[in-house]
């Protein structure tokens, strides 16, 4: 009888352990702790908190991306750090620090390679995602900006101080190179679409946005918006612009303005303007829900302590709000019912529902700036 | 009436304390501006992003009235913007020997 109990006991208790080890990561997410080098693991149907990741080095405008099976992160800190942690353990399970002067980054579509941009030494170096051994550096001679991953194993970049992009194939193991030149003055950020057809890099350096449609056999430059600030004065820019992959809302892409309060309006397949919304200060990310039915837009300072939001069938602003000093980051959940703020000096996450605008929860974090969702894991350009 | 005369006290005694404090130091608002709004270019270790190195031993070429001059009016034809309708010119000068005495924490 005595065995009978004993086999009872170990039944249970692996059944037990077997629960406490499935994780289940879909609607985890990491919140970056600017300042002190952490990474907040949450989740976002509890809206809680659930651990925090330590020891990541200079995370000032960290950014990161998931591997296909959302179960690791790569981090890509200011200091050349690249971090791989793993959310299921939640611990970091590996990390290289790959330059002294790092960018962001992207994953391939499958998963397979992580790329990095470097300011310094300027270029971009490849990984392999699984052991984080380089596989491959392309110096630019560059601060490299607008690194982003294109569909069929490819990698797009632009070279800030020579205004060219580079598609980087690693199909083979030596990458080829295609270099378009004559993308503009100063390209400062880019985006690709979520169908992985268009690259758009905003520019610093003159008014307007060059494209290219990656769908061409030979990319060319598009200009969009030449010259959109024309006959009006240039205010200081006290914080570029983001460009995210958030851009498309409804059958028009969304666009922060350089030197101007405003975000412009562009047809999805001419690129035309099809207008502009004033707003409160300079733009730094305009982000479209998921559904594209609202545009959310923060500020650069001294005005970062407020939100709009836009509208997009009439293109005019709905809701005003001041979540707090220093609104730095804004990341919907994948449906768009919620929307998480990271309010950096008051040191909180903030969420709340987009349809009411009203607060449904708060998170400690110590200067929070980025927030990223698994989901992103699914999507091009993220 | 002595509980009023002892919070008017301690107040101006918090007060006087507070500028103290500023007289000796570059004043926490300036560092964090510097830190996070200059960084948002320059690194939040100041040792350059899209914009250059600003850490001490980058602005020995600097003196003080010209690395003032270079925060309130900026650099034509860079992404270096003009501070002034921001920064008071005491500010800026304040930011201006914080950068090139660097941080002494």
């Amino acid at each position: 009888m005595k065995w009978l109990y004993g086999a009872v006991l170990a039944a249970m208790l692996t059944g037990t352990a077997q629960a406490q080890s499935v994780v289940a990561t879909g609607d985890l997410g990491l919140v970056v702790e600017r300042g002190s080098g952490s990474l907040l693991l949450v989740d976002q149907s509890d809206r809680a908190s659930l651990t925090r990741i330590k020891g990541l080095g200079d995370l000032s405008h960290a950014s990161l991306v998931y591997s296909p099976d959302e179960r690791f992160a790569y981090v890509f800190g200011r200091d050349g750090g690249l971090t791989k942690v793993d959310l299921v353990e939640k611990r970091i399970a590996k990390r290289v620090l790959q330059s002294g002067n790092a960018i962001g980054g992207a994953i391939s579509d499958d998963g397979s390679l992580v790329a990095v941009s470097n300011y310094e030494p300027g270029g971009v170096r490849i990984f392999d995602a699984e052991t984080l051994e380089m596989v491959a550096d392309i110096p630019t001679g560059s601060k490299t900006i607008g690194l982003v991953d294109a569909p069929g194993k490819r990698f797009v970049f632009t070279l800030w101080d020579a205004g060219e992009t580079w598609i980087a194939d690693l199909n083979t193991e030596e990458p080829k190179i295609t270099r378009i030149t004559g993308m503009g003055n100063n390209p400062y950020d880019a985006l690709i679409t979520g169908d992985g057809r268009l690259y758009i890099t905003g520019l610093f350096g003159e008014d307007g946005l060059t494209a290219l449609d990656l769908w061409q056999e030979d990319p060319e430059p598009i200009r969009v918006l030449p010259g959109y600030g024309r006959g009006k004065a240039e205010l200081p820019v006290y914080k570029m612009p983001h460009l995210e992959g958030w851009a498309r809302a409804g059958q028009e892409f969304v666009l922060p303005a350089v030197g101007h309060h405003e975000v412009l309006w562009v047809d999805g397949d001419t690129l035309a303007e099809t207008g502009r919304t004033r707003t409160h200060g300079q733009p730094v990310f305009a982000m479209a829900r998921p559904d594209g039915r609202q545009v959310w837009v923060n500020f650069a300072h001294p005005l970062n302590n407020t939100i709009q939001v836009i509208d997009t069938v009439t293109k005019q602003v709905v809701h005003e709000f001041k979540p707090g000093p220093a609104v730095l980051h804004m990341e919907f959940t994948p449906r768009g019912n919620e929307v998480w703020i990271s309010v950096r000096d008051a040191g909180k996450v903030m969420i709340y529902d987009t349809r009411t605008f009203e607060k449904t929860g708060e998170i400690d974090a110590e200067s929070p700036s980025g927030i990223f969702f698994t989901a992103r894991a699914h999507r091009t350009g993220l | 009436m002595l509980k009023t005369l002892l919070t008017i006290a301690f107040c101006l005694l918090a007060i006087t304390s507070l500028a103290l404090a500023e007289e000796q130091g570059t004043p926490a608002a300036l560092v964090n501006l510097v830190r996070q709004d200059c960084g948002s270019c320059h690194g939040m270790t100041l040792k350059g992003g899209l914009g250059p190195d600003i850490r001490p031993d980058a602005l020995g070429h600097y003196d003080i009235d010209t690395l003032s001059t270079v925060v309130l009016d900026g650099i034509p034809k860079t992404a270096m913007p003009p501070w002034r309708p921001i920064l008071s010119e005491a500010d800026a000068r304040k930011i201006a020997e914080y950068l090139l005495k660097g941080d002494t924490k």
